[in-house]
């Protein structure tokens, strides 16, 4: 469970002060299907970034299934991120010098799981994601939809509670954004978390909840 | 993040950056080399300085006419020439019970001649003692006789280069060789032994004493070899051989005693600097590769800026980047050096194949002082780039910004 209280985050771009945030309030339940929508600039990235403990508000309060995160020190935030969060990004952000398994493996490599116990986990993964004969290629060997889908096996693999998509299917034609789509509402199906910014009507309609922001605000 | 999981992540990097990793692997390796070598070649000179003095053994002491003041001090100016150091001297202190052997030295360059043929050569006077204090060998005839030091004989033995030069094909022993006015009969050759000392003891002509003294005419020695009987009564003797020389010379200490180790810690002293100065100019090669080491991974954190962005994403904290980019460095490092290490053995070990007469080798502690500067330098001068990958805010890194924007 999500909550957010007089999130404030401010700024400075020359001597102009910009507010990102501008004292948003925001529950979220778990499992929840939430779309963020609004134009460029209304401060969605920086809702997800703040969400997804990669940023820190300038003041307000976050609170992510008991916890006071906004308290909470840097490696602390890094290991609640690792296990609690899962990112989608609209590139993929993919190592190219790793391949699909490899990709996937990565926050369990990154927080100290051995070798012994990744191998059952990235597994199941490449199974749900239909990527079994995918594994070994690396992402320049894989089609738009095939990247997204390992980023999304990278982003499940720590089984986190939220997965935070920020344009999923924003560099995918409608076919493979449609499967990807799916899959994310499968997951969410799943008991999943689900929060999508979107600048795509559609996309945005199908979630259960919809966020609209504008200059910083949820209106 | 684990050990086996960092090392296999930094094998990633750095063979999917070949041409850096070549770079930086040579730069490594140059410094590592560098230093092997120049130690190898700053040892290999010691080494062949010291087996030259180390013909006359432990046991010898020179005995120089004169007081060489070490100390410091104006030198005399005018008046006060040295007490001559003369045959009696040396009967005198072969008399001393601890000497096993004294040898007098006077040497000259004279003309030799045989058969028409005209040769300068070195001449030294000495005695049968010689032979055994300078570990000369006769290949042919035999050694000096033992003679009373102021017997005169006409008799010589001469060295290989020179009976080459004389003789050709013909045997030396029993000929007659001029010097100067007069006529030596060949009764020995020594064998070939090369140059010690700054002698070539190839090409010198060994007379007696008394008869080098009458050809050029002095009454003093060049320098006189005592050889001691046993080592540890070293100092004893030398001791005693001032006593006696300075009694005999009216209670005015006028000569100087030197020992072998006397002269091969000096030597080895100024040898050892040479070392480690040549060491420490072959260092600045390291310190060029490791500024290389921080162009190249200030560079690769640039390039390199979005997945350090993913990695704090996904659950790296600062200190596994850092980490990372430190061990990258590391590894890099010790591969290299080690593998500059194996080419410098391999040149060390054909330079010795090509100059059989000098020993060069990398002492330990260059080995392991050039790794170790290696690993040193590489973690050290990656330090500032890999403090500022892991500095790096996730949100802008993921964008690829570097610069921070936010109050």
């Amino acid at each position: 469970m999500i909550e957010l209280s007089h999130l404030e985050k401010r700024f400075q771009i020359g001597d102009q002060t910009v507010h990102a945030l501008d004292d948003v309030s925001l529950r979220i339940e778990q499992g929840e299907y939430i779309a963020v929508m609004g134009p460029s600039g209304s401060g969605k990235s920086t809702l997800m970034n703040i969400l997804g403990l990669l940023d820190r508000a300038n003041s307000g309060d976050y609170i992510l299934d008991g916890i006071h995160v906004s308290k909470l020190d840097e490696a602390e935030r890094t290991r609640v991120r690792s296990e609690k969060i899962g990112f989608v990004f609209q590139s993929y952000h993919l190592v190219p010098r790793l391949t699909a398994r490899e990709n996937i493996e990565l926050p369990m490599m990154l927080s100290g799981i051995p070798a012994s116990q990744r191998k059952q986990t990235v597994d199941d993964v490449l199974g749900k994601l239909n990527l079994m004969d995918r594994a070994h290629h690396s992402p320049n060997q894989l089609s738009g939809g095939q990247r997204q889908r390992v980023a999304i096996g990278r982003a499940i693999v720590m089984k986190p509670s939220i997965l935070l998509a920020d344009e999923p299917t924003g560099n995918l034609d409608s076919k493979s954004g449609e499967g990807v789509t799916q899959l994310l509402e499968s997951l969410n199906a799943d008991g999943i978390t689900l929060m999508v910014v979107t600048h795509d009507a559609t996309l945005g309609a199908r979630a259960h909840r919809q966020l609209n922001m504008l200059d910083g605000r949820i209106v | 993040m684990l050990w086996p999981d960092i090392v296999g992540f930094i094998t990633h990097v750095l063979s999917r950056h070949r041409f850096r990793t070549i770079v930086l692997w040579v730069a490594i390796a140059i410094g590592v080399v560098a230093v092997n070598l120049l130690t190898a070649l700053g040892e290999g000179a010691k080494s062949f300085v010291l087996k030259e003095f180390n013909v006359l053994g432990r046991n010898t002491l020179i005995v120089l006419p004169g007081k060489k003041e070490t100390t410091g001090g104006m030198p005399p100016i005018t008046g006060e020439s040295p007490r001559p150091l003369t045959l009696k001297d040396a009967a005198s202190v072969s008399r001393l019970s601890s000497v096993k052997a004294v040898a007098p030295i006077v040497v000259g360059n004279l003309e030799a001649s045989y058969a028409g043929k005209i040769r300068e050569v070195l001449t030294v006077g000495s005695s049968r003692d010689f032979f055994t204090i300078r570990q000369l060998n006769v290949a042919q005839g035999q050694m000096l006789p033992a003679l009373d030091l102021d017997k005169s004989e006409a008799v010589c033995v001469i060295g290989n280069k020179l009976r080459q030069e004389l003789f050709k094909n013909q045997s030396a022993l029993g000929q007659w060789i001029r010097l100067a006015d007069t006529r030596f009969r060949v009764i020995g050759v020594l064998k070939q032994g090369g140059t010690s000392f700054g002698f070539d003891m190839d090409d010198v002509i060994i007379i007696p004493v008394a008869n080098a003294q009458s050809l050029f005419n002095v009454d003093g020695l060049f320098r006189l070899f005592t050889e001691v009987r046993i080592y540890q009564e070293l100092d004893n003797v030398k001791r005693a051989i001032v006593e006696l020389l300075k009694e005999r010379h009216e209670g005015e200490e006028d000569i100087t005693v030197i020992s072998q180790d006397a002269m091969l810690s000096s030597v080895q002293e100024i040898l050892d600097t040479l070392t480690i100065a040549v060491a420490g100019i072959a260092s600045i090669s390291m310190i060029v590769a490791g500024i290389l080491i921080m162009n190249m991974m200030m560079i690769t954190v640039s390039q390199r800026v979005k997945e350090i962005g993913l990695l704090k994403a996904l659950g790296a904290t600062s200190s596994t980047v850092r980490v990372l980019f430190l061990c990258e460095a590391g590894l890099i490092a010790s591969m290299a050096s080690v593998s500059g290490l194996l080419l410098s053995y391999l040149v060390i070990l054909l330079a010795n194949m090509y100059f059989s007469d000098i020993q060069f080798y990398s002492p330990w502690w260059a080995q392991c002082g050039s790794i170790l500067l290696a690993v040193l330098f590489a973690l050290l001068f990656s330090w500032l780039p890999a403090q500022r990958a892991s500095t790096l805010s996730p949100v802008e890194a993921l964008q690829g910004k570097q610069q921070k924007e936010m109050t």
